[in-house]
């Protein structure tokens, strides 16, 4: 043994074992989120330099950089990614995986090994995926719905990046399923269903969503690979399909995805913004139910992306219907936020910035979605660029903040090591910045008619959609500086303490870097719930004593 | 100082967790198989004529006997879980074997009925099968892939019951630990259930 300290000390996960075999197959539920962590990173980076490319072939109308098919091709493979390969597993893989066990006061997840599973299906789908790039016929240009009838027609290589979003959504439910038996059955001796942190009810709101809906979208996509492979009707009009009921089946699942994807950022606002303000979460119970009750609508509203597709008038009045009650459970997690920090001992720090850009964002979000909701709105500004900049605002500003901003909020924990502050400061207005400029531009250009997915446009656009591509130069630069913070940091910042926000739940009453099995003695849960600053003292006290 | 024993730890053995898990999974099957019935229900309302004449042409002899076998095994996989329990473990492999020739036995019908349709041209790309009206074609492209997925599920039953005799024969699973047998029974008793759907759809239902 060369650890001669003969204290309780436990040495640091990151420490324990080495080699490439001892992550590749390791069951510790934090190496497998930084598995998943690398492996997003590195798919991020190459659909945001799709997404570069999307906004510098639009300066100019006409042909700039790329033709015609080459931006179907591009746009495809920038949704995606993004989509299957970023956003779906970002913060329930590597968040949910690094901090719901520590969250919940236990070592590891409940069934580890298919914890790994997961993992490898992620990668096997991965690179199925990015395989459509060089093998087969050329990559496919369907866009990332796979709207039938055009799926089952062209040419390109739809079937396997079909298959690879099958699987991937293997990986997905295997994920969800793992959460839920964990927060059923791993929690802390005391640790009641109240008493969790409010980031481990969004991933089990989303582990229900992703376990429920999942299936349906997996069946969907083997049904056009079967179309495809046998020249069989289902979905082709041609030959006696419906592709309205493709459409139907695919947002059964890929409405309800989108509540996978933003849940889990809201629960991360929820930690970070307690801990900021060094004061209780305003209205627990409220955010916790209004996770599940999100969870819930957002299975009844798939229809609004349908609004144009040929649905009767009564359908399509209950689906805007539906997806305006969304708004209350969004709305109630938004005012609490805020009046979590009203009177709050509000510390400056990244990662409540992130937070505070987040809602802001969100907002804008929140509220186009609502005027995409309104029917006699959606028929105007249906498939015109107003929806990219919305969900952009949804999914960008939202979920891709928030993973940014927890990433601010728990790197010391993870790394054992601070980044430079002045730096993360500078990158995050600059990222806050670019972004703003980039889909403002876009959500206005799009209102005055501008449809998505078009490589080209009328010359009246042209000032709007040079000022969104100036734009995307800030955001990219701001993201890449930010990037290159992070990753120096993680081997050359100064060495983190166990807590440096002054936060409570059970992450920080552990060493930076956790040990292998993450608690070296019972952590301190108070009875008023996971907010309790009451107890900071004491969890300081005992941090030191390690 | 004492080192710290997590109560709750996630690397302790949880039987309870581990079924949890298995049923949660078979949520998941229900909903893959879940898409297919929509998408039958839908096509039934829109080509009700077509499927008809179709669905009397199916073999209804060959399908209940298939009924049979799979209700029949999944009593055998049952009583094999309550013979493991009590300690027989010879009782209990011999069920699981008899289970996993019944499964073989459906396979075989299921061989036998399938290559008779395809003698007949009645596959996608044969002269006969294109001939057929739009949602002729339809119900049995569905009868293809609704059974040919449940036969998959089916193959996939039957690796995992001969795991469990491996596993029983090594010792590693005993009357006290039993979950994975219990497991492989669960999802067993889904496959057959997803049969008790699919029989009479495409066999009963004229």
């Amino acid at each position: 043994m060369t650890d001669t300290n003969t204290t309780a000390m436990e040495q640091s996960f990151w420490n324990e074992k080495k080699g490439i075999f001892s992550w590749i197959f390791t069951l510790d539920h934090k190496r497998i989120a930084l598995l998943y962590l690398y492996a997003i990173t590195a798919f991020f980076l190459v659909g945001m330099t799709l997404g570069f490319l999307m906004r510098l072939e639009l300066i100019a109308p006409g042909q700039t950089i790329m033709e015609a098919t080459t931006y179907n091709k591009v746009f495809t493979f920038h949704g995606v990614i993004m989509i299957f390969l970023v956003i779906i597993p970002s913060i329930p893989a590597v968040f949910g995986n690094f901090m719901l066990p520590i969250m919940l006061g236990t070592d590891d997840v409940a069934l580890p090994r298919l914890n790994l599973f997961s993992w490898w299906l992620y990668i096997i789908g991965a690179s199925m995926a990015l395989l459509t790039l060089v093998y087969g016929p050329g990559s496919a240009d369907t866009g990332w719905t796979f709207y039938a009838p055009y799926s089952v027609n062209t040419d390109t290589n739809v079937t396997l990046l079909l298959f690879a979003a099958f699987v991937l959504g293997f990986s997905s439910i295997l994920t969800g399923l793992n959460f839920i038996v964990t927060i059923h059955r791993l929690r802390a001796p005391k640790m009641t269903w109240f008493k969790m942190p409010l980031f481990a009810w969004s991933l089990y709101a989303t582990a229900w969503i992703q376990l429920l809906a999942t299936p349906i979208v997996g069946i969907t996509l083997l049904m056009v690979i079967a179309e495809r492979t046998f020249g069989i009707g289902l979905f082709d009009p041609a030959l006696g399909g419906d592709p309205v009921l493709y459409q139907h089946l695919f947002w059964i699942y890929s409405h309800p995805v989108v509540y996978v994807m933003i849940l889990p950022a809201m629960g991360i606002i929820s930690e970070i913004l307690p801990t900021a303000a060094q004061r209780t979460i305003f209205g627990y119970k409220a955010i916790a139910i209004s996770s599940m009750a999100i969870a819930f609508l957002g299975y009844f509203v798939w229809g609004h992306h349908m609004f144009t597709s040929g649905m009767s008038g009564e359908a399509r009045v209950v689906f805007s219907f539906v997806t305006y009650l969304v708004a209350i459970p969004t709305a109630i997690k938004v005012f609490n936020w805020v009046a979590t920090l009203y009177k709050g001992s509000i510390h400056m720090t990244p990662n409540l910035l992130w937070s505070t850009s987040f809602i802001f964002n969100f907002m804008i979000g929140g509220l186009t979605g609502l005027i995409l909701g309104a029917l006699s709105v959606d028929v105007h500004v249906h498939d015109t660029a107003y929806v990219v900049a919305h969900f952009h605002y949804t999914m960008f500003g939202g979920t891709i903040f928030v993973f940014f901003g927890a990433m601010h909020y728990w790197f010391p924990k993870i790394f054992g090591r601070m980044y430079n502050k002045r730096l993360s400061y500078i990158s995050l207005t600059l990222t806050f910045i670019g972004f703003n400029v980039t889909y403002m531009a876009m959500l206005i250009v799009g209102g005055q008619g501008m449809p998505r997915r078009y490589y080209d446009y009328l010359p009246e656009f042209t000032t709007l959609n040079q000022i969104s591509t100036v734009g995307s130069w800030v955001l990219v630069i701001g993201i890449l500086m930010m990037i290159y913070n992070l990753v120096r940091s993680a081997k050359k910042g100064e060495i983190a303490t166990a807590n440096p926000w002054n936060g409570v739940t059970l992450e920080w009453q552990i060493p930076s870097p956790p040990p292998l099995h993450n608690f070296v003695k019972a952590p301190i849960l108070s009875d008023k719930g996971p907010y309790d600053f009451s107890i900071l003292d004491q969890v300081n006290r005992e941090n030191l004593e390690n | 100082m004492a080192h710290y024993e997590i109560p709750n730890s996630g690397l302790k053995r949880d039987d309870e967790g581990k079924k949890m898990g298995m049923w949660l999974f078979l949520f998941t099957e229900v909903l893959l198989f879940g898409g297919l019935f929509l998408v039958y229900a839908m096509y039934r309302f829109q080509y009700f004529d077509e499927f008809k004449i179709v669905a009397e042409h199916m073999d209804i002899t060959l399908g209940a006997i298939n009924t049979v076998i799979l209700i029949a095994s999944s009593l055998t996989v049952a009583m094999s879980i309550t013979a493991m329990k009590k300690g027989l473990d010879n009782v209990a492999v011999l069920l699981i074997i008899i289970t996993i020739f019944l499964a073989l036995s459906f396979m075989v019908n299921k061989y036998f009925e399938w290559s008779n349709h395809i003698h007949h041209g009645l596959f996608p790309g044969f002269e006969a099968f294109n001939n057929l009206e739009k949602g002729e074609g339809m119900f049995l492209f569905l009868y293809y892939f609704m059974t040919g997925l449940h036969g998959l599920h089916v193959v996939v039953g039957a690796v995992l019951l001969a795991i469990v005799i491996k596993r029983i024969m090594l010792g590693r699973i005993t009357s006290e630990n039993i979950v994975f047998q219990e497991n492989a029974g669960l999802y067993w008793h889904l496959v057959d259930l997803i049969w008790i759907y699919l029989f009479p759809l495409f066999y009963l239902l004229h």
